[in-house]
């Protein structure tokens, strides 16, 4: 840890106040309050019971009333961790409960918009139907929001279905590709798909599950590819045990200074924000707790400026 | 004409999926809650059923235990369109008769409608 990032931590006042909390509440300040008080009686204890050696009984009194000292701020301590457990199941819950009151307006607003222009409705003018894109666009967008929040807080409560079926990975890979030919026309990304050998064998895991990874590392190498650039998605075996997928692409890439942050919740790359705002951060989070689950493994090779390739492993149905 | 029986409490949905439907050349029974779409069933027979889950007064899973435990609408296919994506729902459901299992969400209209005409063999 960098000398600098100690010192910030050192900082008490601007610690607690980030969590928005006293310094009688401030883990960090408490854990160090109690270091010092034990400290303080070690040496205290020590001093009296040489000086006093005749008089066990003040020693005694005196190791008593730090003992006492010291309870009442392992107390406090506790109290404070149960408060930002509780605070923190809280938020999962609400995040939940949010997520799905919102899936059904959305679910109704997406069906109706489909519906108008499908041209069921009949004859409605170009400038009309713009808009109605326009609200889609953004009712789509809403719902990939709500699903991936669905998702987070499945994964934070640890709900994520254990249920595993056998399925054709290339199937579900191909499928997500037709659902992104018309993503990756517009951004003028060319994509294409290596499967070594056709057909593959079955893999166990969660369907809809590895589809959501596939969907998301698809979507990032489509949006952070450069414009008329490649895509290369691979499908094939790893090993006797495993299938590998990888998709590649030629675009922004990371830096060095943000790989190691890559997988966590809501971070995007400084690189990722100047070429596209849209984006929660939450779909390589997503991604690595739903293989971890599988009982794959996910990881990535990158270089700032030349491109990004993201794989995972899946298990092969034995 | 074939009849479809749509039970659902979400009204916009409702009259999405009716409408779309009734373009089809579908005629069209609809219900608002679980008890109202046993008696529904019932008395129109109708040809498929699109059943929500998540419904007042009768749980979608009791209106489906109710309908195939009725030797006049055991036969009836049903659909089960419902926002409950767990394995544990899509099984159970399967397991009760239910024919298909869709969740909206992942769906888009058009997908929905061709979903019910492979259903009803068209």
């Amino acid at each position: 840890m960098a000398f600098k990032e100690i010192l910030a931590q050192l900082n008490f006042r601007a610690y607690c106040r980030k969590y928005n909390m006293s310094l009688w509440q401030c883990p960090q300040f408490l854990f160090l309050l109690m270091g010092t008080v034990i400290m303080i009686s070690a040496v205290v204890t020590y001093f009296l019971g040489t000086r006093y050696v005749a008089d066990p009984q003040v020693v005694s009194l005196i190791v008593l009333a730090l003992t006492a000292i010291l309870l009442i701020i392992t107390f406090s301590v506790t109290n404070t961790l149960e408060g930002l457990a509780e605070a923190n199941r809280l938020k999962t819950e609400f995040v939940n409960v949010v997520s799905h009151q919102l899936r059904a307006p959305i679910s109704n607003l997406k069906w109706a918009l489909e519906f108008i222009l499908s041209g069921r409705c009949g004859d409605v003018n170009s400038q009309f139907n713009e808009y109605v894109q326009i609200i889609k666009d953004n009712t789509d967008r809403m719902r990939e929001l709500v699903e991936s929040l669905l998702m987070v807080s499945r994964i934070e409560q640890g709900r994520l279905p254990t249920h595993k079926i056998e399925f054709s990975l290339e199937e579900v890979v191909k499928k997500a590709m037709a659902n992104f030919e018309s993503k990756a026309k517009s951004a003028k990304v060319k994509v294409g798909l290596e499967i070594l050998p056709e057909p593959l064998p079955l893999v166990l895991a969660d369907p809809s599950q590895i589809t959501v990874v596939v969907n998301n590392l698809l979507d990032n190498a489509i949006r952070y590819a450069k414009e008329g650039g490649n895509v290369k998605v691979i499908v094939k075996p790893k090993d006797q045990r495993y299938l590998l997928f990888s998709v590649e692409d030629d675009g922004v890439g990371i830096p060095q200074g943000d790989q190691q942050h890559i997988f966590q919740k809501f971070f995007r790359s400084g690189n990722a924000l100047r070429q596209q705002t849209f984006g929660s951060g939450l779909g390589l989070y997503v991604a690595k707790s739903i293989i971890g689950n599988s009982k794959g493994k996910i990881g990535f090779v990158s270089e700032e400026n030349k491109g990004s390739t993201f794989w995972f492993t899946i298990p092969i149905k034995v | 004409m074939k009849k479809i029986l749509i039970i659902e409490d979400e009204a916009a949905l409702q009259k999405t999926i009716g409408d779309v439907l009734k373009q089809e050349k579908y005629r069209i029974v609809s219900a608002m809650d679980g008890e109202a779409g046993v008696k529904a069933a019932q008395a129109e027979k109708p040809d498929l059923i699109l059943l929500d889950l998540v419904l007042p007064k009768m749980h979608g899973f009791e209106v489906l235990k109710t309908l195939k435990a009725d030797e006049a609408t055991k036969d009836i296919a049903i659909i089960v369109l419902t926002n409950l994506e767990s394995m544990g729902d899509i099984e159970k459901a399967l397991e009760m008769g239910a024919t298909t299992y869709l969740v909206k969400a992942s769906y888009t209209l058009e997908e929905v409608v061709q979903k019910i005409k492979k259903t009803l063999g068209e």
